[in-house]
């Protein structure tokens, strides 16, 4: 799953003066809107690998576009699956020089010696995909419980499957199950397809989706919301200037057109 | 003179068979090296275990069945039919062989999907094939049977047509030919075909899980679970591949002689 190897092409007095070249990248990034502060051509170059919860499927192929665009010398390779897939291919030893998940529970079994840096950059909540011909008469998520219905799930292993459970627990409810994908992305793939009538899964799952599903939203008292964490793994400039990029007004406004919330 | 190039080409040949060797046997001992196992009954004993392999043994001894009683008159007319287009019925048939089963898969719900080109006939009867055992059943069916027909075909190719003449002209119906004659002598074929087919359902997981989902005890198959584990107890996971891995050895052992000589 893992794309490619993170190179460090950057002469040592850049790498000494990452402050500078933060600086720079950031007043870079910035399109025509933007006024560019005295931004020369920034010296940044290598291949920053990113993996990504595949939530952030979409806005992190934005993100990676617009960073790309700004720093002609650097190429984003992003691998997107479920962040307990991805937590588990680092700690095995998989490439990687940012790593970001959905919610910060499931960084827990990350090798915490490899951890450059660790911010939060938006928040999450949970929302019932459905077809858009909603064939399954999905009106709140007490629909979910009819045996008629076939509703799909995360894993109980990945964030968005034990965020489901945790909006099932505080509902009373016992959602009538079929299916439990490996993420979040494959779980709405199957809601795509009309083959399953409902699916939990992210508010900015639905929003991705583009009008391919139906959004129904579940009660604030019952959501659950997560706090997406990203980790620098990598002491590459590049890589860092990444997450800067990610981290400012620019990048969280990117995340945040893809329905995420604010950190 | 002779000597040093018998030795050469002893090392030009050696050195890669070697390496192959090692490609296929390293990540085989690996695993048996990294488990823990102080830890595998327990491991075994681990509530998902027992329903993944229950619903495993029954969908590929369905499937079995399936590749016996379907698969066998389809290898029958291929080993006899002497049309040119039983050429191309015999790579069709091989296509489910290389294609990623994943994509078998993605098929798989274009066919029987509530939205696929049969499985829109089935919704209104009240028959949904996705997410079902059934869905199991199918998906390692669709890349199980090759191996089966194209081993029994094989098998029945070698037989002597003379046979099948002689029965003619005793007025023996073909039916007749293949229950008393032709059968009982490519037994060892269907047997080994059987094993093969069996194995290779037992592995299935790219398109069960594309296909059929996962759930526990309708349709989460060894494999699946295999995999589910990985992400929340890395030894559980390799507890059960050594589970499987013994009864491929098992089956392989078994045909060690007869197919694999």
């Amino acid at each position: 799953m893992s794309t490619g190897h993170p190179r460090r092409l950057l002469p040592a007095a850049a790498t000494a003066a990452v402050g500078g070249v933060l600086a720079a990248t950031l007043a870079a990034c910035g399109t025509s809107a933007t006024p560019a502060a005295g931004a020369g051509s920034t010296s940044l170059h290598g291949t920053v690998t990113v993996l990504a919860a595949a939530s952030l499927t979409e806005s992190f192929d934005q993100l990676a576009k617009e960073f790309e665009a700004a720093n002609p010398g650097v190429t984003v390779a992003t691998s997107y699956g479920s962040s307990a897939t991805l937590v588990q291919q680092v700690d095995n030893g998989a490439p990687a020089s940012v790593i970001a998940l959905a919610g910060t529970a499931a960084a827990a079994p990350l090798d915490k010696s490899m951890v450059k840096d660790n911010r939060t950059f938006a928040t999450n909540t949970l929302e019932i995909a459905v077809p858009p011909s909603n064939p399954g008469n999905i009106t709140s998520i007490d629909d979910l419980a009819k045996p008629t219905v076939k509703v799909v799930l995360c894993a109980d292993t990945v964030p968005c499957g034990k965020a489901a459970q945790a909006t099932f627990t505080k509902a009373h409810l016992v959602p009538h199950v079929v299916s439990k994908e490996v993420d979040v992305k494959a779980t709405l793939a199957k809601v795509k397809l009309g083959e399953a009538d409902a699916a939990v899964v992210y508010h900015s799952d639905v929003v991705a989706a583009k009008g391919s599903v139906k959004g129904i939203e579940i009660a604030p008292n019952l959501n659950t919301s997560l706090t997406y964490p990203v980790i620098t793994l990598s002491d590459d400039p590049a890589a860092r200037a990444f997450v800067a990029y990610l981290l400012s007004a620019k990048g969280l406004a990117t995340v945040q057109s893809f329905g995420f919330g604010a950190p | 003179m002779r000597y040093a190039a018998g030795w050469r080409s002893r090392v030009a040949l050696g050195v890669p068979a070697a390496l192959a060797l090692l490609l296929l046997v390293i990540p085989l001992v690996a695993l048996l090296v990294r488990a823990d196992w102080a830890r595998i009954p327990s491991d075994l004993a681990t509530p998902t275990v027992l329903p993944a392999l229950r619903l495993s043994l029954t969908t590929t001894s369905v499937t079995a069945v399936l590749c016996l009683v379907l698969g066998t008159p389809l290898a029958w007319f291929l080993a006899r039919s002497e049309h040119r287009a039983t050429s191309w019925v015999r790579a069709l048939l091989t296509v489910p062989l290389v294609l990623p089963p994943v994509v078998g898969g993605v098929a798989l719900l274009m066919a029987w999907g509530r939205n696929g080109v049969i499985g829109q006939h089935l919704a209104p009867l009240g028959i949904q094939i996705p997410f079902t055992t059934v869905a199991v059943v199918l998906a390692e069916t669709f890349v199980a049977m090759p191996f089966y027909v194209l081993a029994v075909e094989g098998a029945m190719r070698g037989l002597d047509p003379r046979l099948e003449s002689v029965a003619r002209t005793l007025g023996a119906s073909d039916l007749r030919y293949l229950r008393t004659v032709g059968i009982p002598l490519v037994l060892p074929g269907i047997a080994s075909g059987l094993a093969l087919a069996w194995a290779r359902a037992l592995g299935e997981f790219g398109a069960t899980i594309t296909f059929a989902g996962n759930f526990q005890g309708r349709t989460q198959t060894l494999p699946l679970l295999v995999y589910v584990e990985l992400e929340r107890d890395p030894q559980v996971a390799i507890s059960i591949s050594i589970m499987l891995l013994a009864v491929s050895v098992l089956v392989l052992g078994v045909l060690r002689g007869r197919w694999l000589r």
